[in-house]
């Protein structure tokens, strides 16, 4: 929170002459394509300044579609400007703490420390370290508990945030679920306080916020031990402070058609499309995948929405490949028609289409030929997850061996030659044998492929990683496989998959070791004592713990010994430790809305191997989200269909096109197209 | 059985431009991929009817010609595309370079008319680069100024000076001073405030392998132990056909405009 009204100035000028030696330098001098920049003080000296960070490199953090739509609400509103911020590379790190480089945004240069917000969205935990260098960076103390009014209100949001006791020393706040509401709840909050004149300074708007039911203040919550380690209870230490604090809904899709404008880098980043989310919540009820069990309900988007977004994104961006993102694609209910009409509509424009995770079933091999029939044709990837049948049944992974093997010849006959499987390894009540199933699992696929498609040139690529319990999910309370066995049953796969000659080089084997896995596993069901060695892990050099180039085990464990020396906990208590039902989990005060009871049953049945349906299709299963939450499944079909997009024919775009040409026409029907596709992604009447 | 993409070839193409662009300010920072990445996206914002090439993934049909490495700026840089319905050059001109980002810069768009190839005209380059001072003030100013023409004089007193530079094919060692057809010194105040700052002013043959600027700086640390104080900033002021006579660089689009009468 900036009290001082002196202009901030652009470090860019200090900046620039560190590019020279920095590699990469395009990712730090902004200026994208539909970029925002705010005057400091449209709004008055109450506008609300937020600083967004995504903890992760440029060419990661950019294409974040969570960041992406937080910039774009808050820029749009009369109050609040929105500038992004981004990990900065150890060898730039280094450059500006020699040169005193605050960090800063890519927007304006602004430095992050003078903003009012600095908003971290977290996919994943190992961007905690990466956070700590930028506060340091920003001139903001790491211990939330040391910051005047002067300091931004550090606020983490994202999937990790459904558990941030691990990060309460460094955060003031934390945000559950969708963004696009709370943000603006937050902005009302803290422009009307600064209006006031900021009365109580930084613990008055804490505590306001808190008081939104909607936003976790860690600090005004205690957390009391048993004498075992366990935490015996979590309480607000002051009165007017929401014992649970809710997740945020956002209940209809069409009326948040964000991004409107995707940004645009001139910088190569990890996606090189636009994305347009079709749906958000997925009720599969998959046991392992967080995502999944904190997002529901199930809401879409209309095929109109959908329609809309991809036309006035492609227009903004020029992208030539549209995503149709959600956490499981193919279950759209009007997914065949949004994807044909999709497809007629940019016939001939070289625009691709892609529905980047989608489940195992002959349904998927239509809709890829769909998407792909303009010649674009991107590998299929299936996700069983598991190996065996009865590891399926444990993990709630509706899929047979037989669908399985089905699906993939589908794929196989239609001309794809290569398919992409995605496993996990260290899955609750797993064995070898499960494992191992993994490796016949290829075989069959193989064998069947090459009489499918009568040739011997088919190709398919098992990939699997480590399995990590996740809160808010079934599979909260197991112990995690620990590391030596993931790697020694990933080694016994690999071994079985090279062993069989007739097979060995149609089978790629692609693998995650299990060591970071644990470190994730660490964070993401730690509790407030896992501060202290994240915060030990960063000072002794840990950075980007995501890049298996930057990611240290061996001093992740060091830094866990000392700091935890004196406890009754470690590293093992955090991750392989199985816990009891009645045990208090460090995120219990956090409502994802899902029930804990049935949770818990949920993680019973998966122990006697019973499956549990969508419930898009079939009755409820009192997973408690939409009464607590008061919401509801919203999905189609509507029967409705996406507007045409009316042409203009002969009609140049932008009048560039010259009609008093001299050349003859070429006779034959290539001619024709060529102003029809021109045509077809011109202007829109 | 190989799959065949469906559907009629792509359009022939009816016409083919020569652009001038320019490298400008802090997108002096971008790669040549970046700007690849960067073009493709604008010609389908402004609904540039391009040609494509045929198959699986059919790219717009752009030629690149000898970009100026990361870091550097330049105002002429050149490139040439292929299109499938015949437009103004003009404005085509205006609509790309509003659907480029600001700093990427098209400067000149002419019809092919004249034979030959573009990469062919570009036999060498006039460079600037902009020597700093670390500290502000007059006094410092004309020291680096001194300091400067004597190591020019150095150089260019020099038959060959070994360069060597890490390369795609590993480190490589190369004579930086033959490629050098001119060098001149002028001081100039800068953009930066106080700072003095000595601009030379480079003619450069385009040898295999390239001599750059930066080469050119090694060989200032080779022959005269001269570091720069503060990050240079180099800019590619013009390239194209080359009088060895005179040293002299003429626009490469100078027998596409003449062939075309227009």
């Amino acid at each position: 929170m900036r009290t001082d009204t002196s202009a901030v100035e652009s470090v860019f000028d200090r900046l620039e002459s560190l590019l020279p030696f920095v590699s990469k330098p395009i990712q730090y001098v902004g200026g994208e394509l539909n970029s925002t920049i705010k005057e400091w003080d449209f709004a008055g000296p109450s506008t609300v300044r937020w600083a967004l960070m995504y903890p992760d490199a440029y060419e990661v953090g950019l294409p974040n579609q969570g960041t992406m739509i937080l910039y774009e609400v808050l820029n749009e509103r009369s109050d609040a400007l929105a500038e992004r911020t981004y990990a900065v590379w150890p060898d730039l790190e280094k450059l500006m703490r020699e040169h005193q480089v605050p960090q800063f945004t890519v927007d304006a240069h602004r430095p992050v420390g003078e903003f009012d917000v600095l908003g971290l969205s977290f996919s994943t935990e190992l961007g905690y370290t990466n956070m700590l260098t930028a506060l340091d960076l920003a001139g903001i103390p790491l211990s939330a508990a040391e910051r005047t009014i002067d300091h931004p209100i550090v606020l983490a949001g994202g999937h990790a945030a459904f558990n941030p006791e691990p990060i309460a020393d460094f955060i003031d706040a934390a945000v559950l679920g969708d963004g696009e509401q709370a943000v603006g709840i937050i902005t009302d909050v803290i422009r009307e306080w600064k209006q006031e004149g900021c009365p109580g300074g930084r613990e008055e708007v804490l505590f306001r916020l808190s008081g939104t039911g909607g936003v976790y203040v860690p600090s005004l919550y205690d957390v009391d031990y048993l004498p075992d380690g366990r935490i015996q209870r979590v309480v607000p230490n002051r009165d007017g402070v929401p014992r649970r604090v809710s997740k945020h809904t956002v209940m209809d899709l069409d009326e948040w058609p964000y991004p409107k404008k995707p940004l645009v880098p001139v910088a190569e980043s990890v996606h090189e499309r636009m994305s347009v989310e079709i749906f958000r919540g997925c009720t599969r009820g998959c046991r392992f995948c967080q995502a999944g069990m904190i997002t529901r309900p199930v809401r879409e988007r209309t095929i109109e929405g959908i329609g809309s977004m991809v036309d006035a994104g492609l227009k903004a961006t020029g992208f030539e490949e549209v995503g149709l993102l959600s956490l499981s694609s193919a279950d759209h209910s009007e997914i065949a028609e949004v994807t044909k009409q999709l497809a007629d509509r940019y016939e001939g424009t070289n625009t691709g289409l892609s529905l980047p995770s989608t489940r195992v079933d002959a349904f998927n091999i239509d809709l890829a030929q769909e998407l792909s029939r303009g010649g674009r044709r991107s590998g299929l990837t299936f996700a069983p997850e598991g190996g065996s049948e009865r590891i399926r049944k444990v993990i709630n992974k509706m899929v047979t061996e037989d669908d399985l093997v089905r699906t993939v010849a589908a794929a196989y006959g239609a001309g794809w030659r290569q398919v992409k499987l995605y496993f996990m390894c260290g899955l609750p009540t797993e064995t070898d044998e499960d494992v191992l199933q993994i490796a016949e699992l290829a075989k069959r696929v193989i064998q069947t492929g090459r009489e499918v498609s009568g040739t011997k040139d088919i190709r398919c690529t098992v990939s699997i990683g480590g399995f990590v319990p996740k809160p808010h999910t079934p599979f909260q309370w197991v112990g995690q496989t620990a590391p030596e066995v993931v790697d020694a049953r990933l080694a016994k796969l690999r071994d079985a998959i090279r062993s069989d000659k007739r097979y060995g080089k149609a089978i790629g084997f692609r693998y995650h070791d299990g060591k970071p896995g644990q470190v994730e596993g660490l964070l993401s069901r730690g509790d407030r004592r896992v501060g202290q060695v994240i915060r030990a892990v960063w000072e002794d050099g840990g950075r980007f713990d995501g890049w298996s180039e930057h990611f240290s085990y061996d001093r992740w464990m060091a830094c866990a010994d000392q700091v935890l020396a004196d406890s009754v906990v470690d590293v093992n208590w955090y991750t392989t430790r199985e816990r009891t039902e009645e045990e208090v989990l460090p995120w219990d005060h956090l409502e994802s809305g899902l029930d804990k009871e049935w949770l818990w049953e949920d993680w019973q049945d998966s122990l006697s191997e019973d499956e549990v349906e969508d419930c898009r299709w079939t009755p409820c299963f009192d997973c408690g989200v939409c009464p607590q939450m008061n919401t509801e499944i919203q999905i189609g079909p509507t029967g409705r269909s996406l507007l045409p997009l009316a042409v203009v024919p002969g009609q140049g775009p932008a009048g560039i096109q010259t009609h008093t040409h001299t050349h003859t026409p070429i006779t034959g029907p290539t001619a024709a197209p060529a102003a029809g596709q021109v045509a077809a992604a011109g202007p829109v009447a | 059985m190989a799959r065949q993409p469906e559907g009629p070839p792509p359009p022939p193409v009816v016409q083919k431009l020569r652009l001038q662009y320019a490298k400008r300010g802090r997108l002096r920072f971008s790669s040549h991929r970046d700007f690849q990445r960067a073009l493709e996206r604008a010609v389908r914002r402004a609904s540039i009817p391009m040609a494509y090439s045929a198959g699986f993934h059919p790219h717009p049909r752009i030629s690149y010609a000898n970009a100026a490495p990361t870091g550097t700026a330049s105002e002429a840089e050149y490139i040439e595309i292929a299109l499938a319905a015949r437009c103004d050059p003009e404005a085509l001109r205006t609509a790309l370079d509003s659907a480029l980002p600001d700093g990427l810069d098209i400067v000149d768009v002419v019809e092919v008319t004249a034979p030959g190839v573009l990469a062919d005209r570009l036999q060498a380059s006039v460079w600037q680069i902009e020597l700093f001072t670390d500290t502000p003030g007059e006094e410092a100013a004309q020291a680096n100024d001194a300091r400067v023409r004597s190591v020019v004089e150095r150089f260019l007193a020099a038959e060959r000076v070994e360069v060597q530079r890490m390369t795609k094919n590993g480190l490589r060692t190369f004579d930086a001073r033959e490629a050098v057809l001119r060098i001149e010194v002028e001081p100039s105040v800068t953009s930066r405030p106080g700072n003095g700052c000595a601009i030379l002013s480079l003619v450069v043959r385009h040898n295999t392998p390239a001599v750059r600027p930066d080469d050119v700086l090694s060989a200032f640390r080779a022959v005269a132990d001269f570091a720069p104080p503060s990050p240079p900033r180099v800019t590619r002021l013009a390239q194209g056909l080359l009088d060895e006579a005179d040293g002299s660089v003429t626009d490469p689009l100078v027998p596409d405009r003449d062939g075309g009468g227009a």
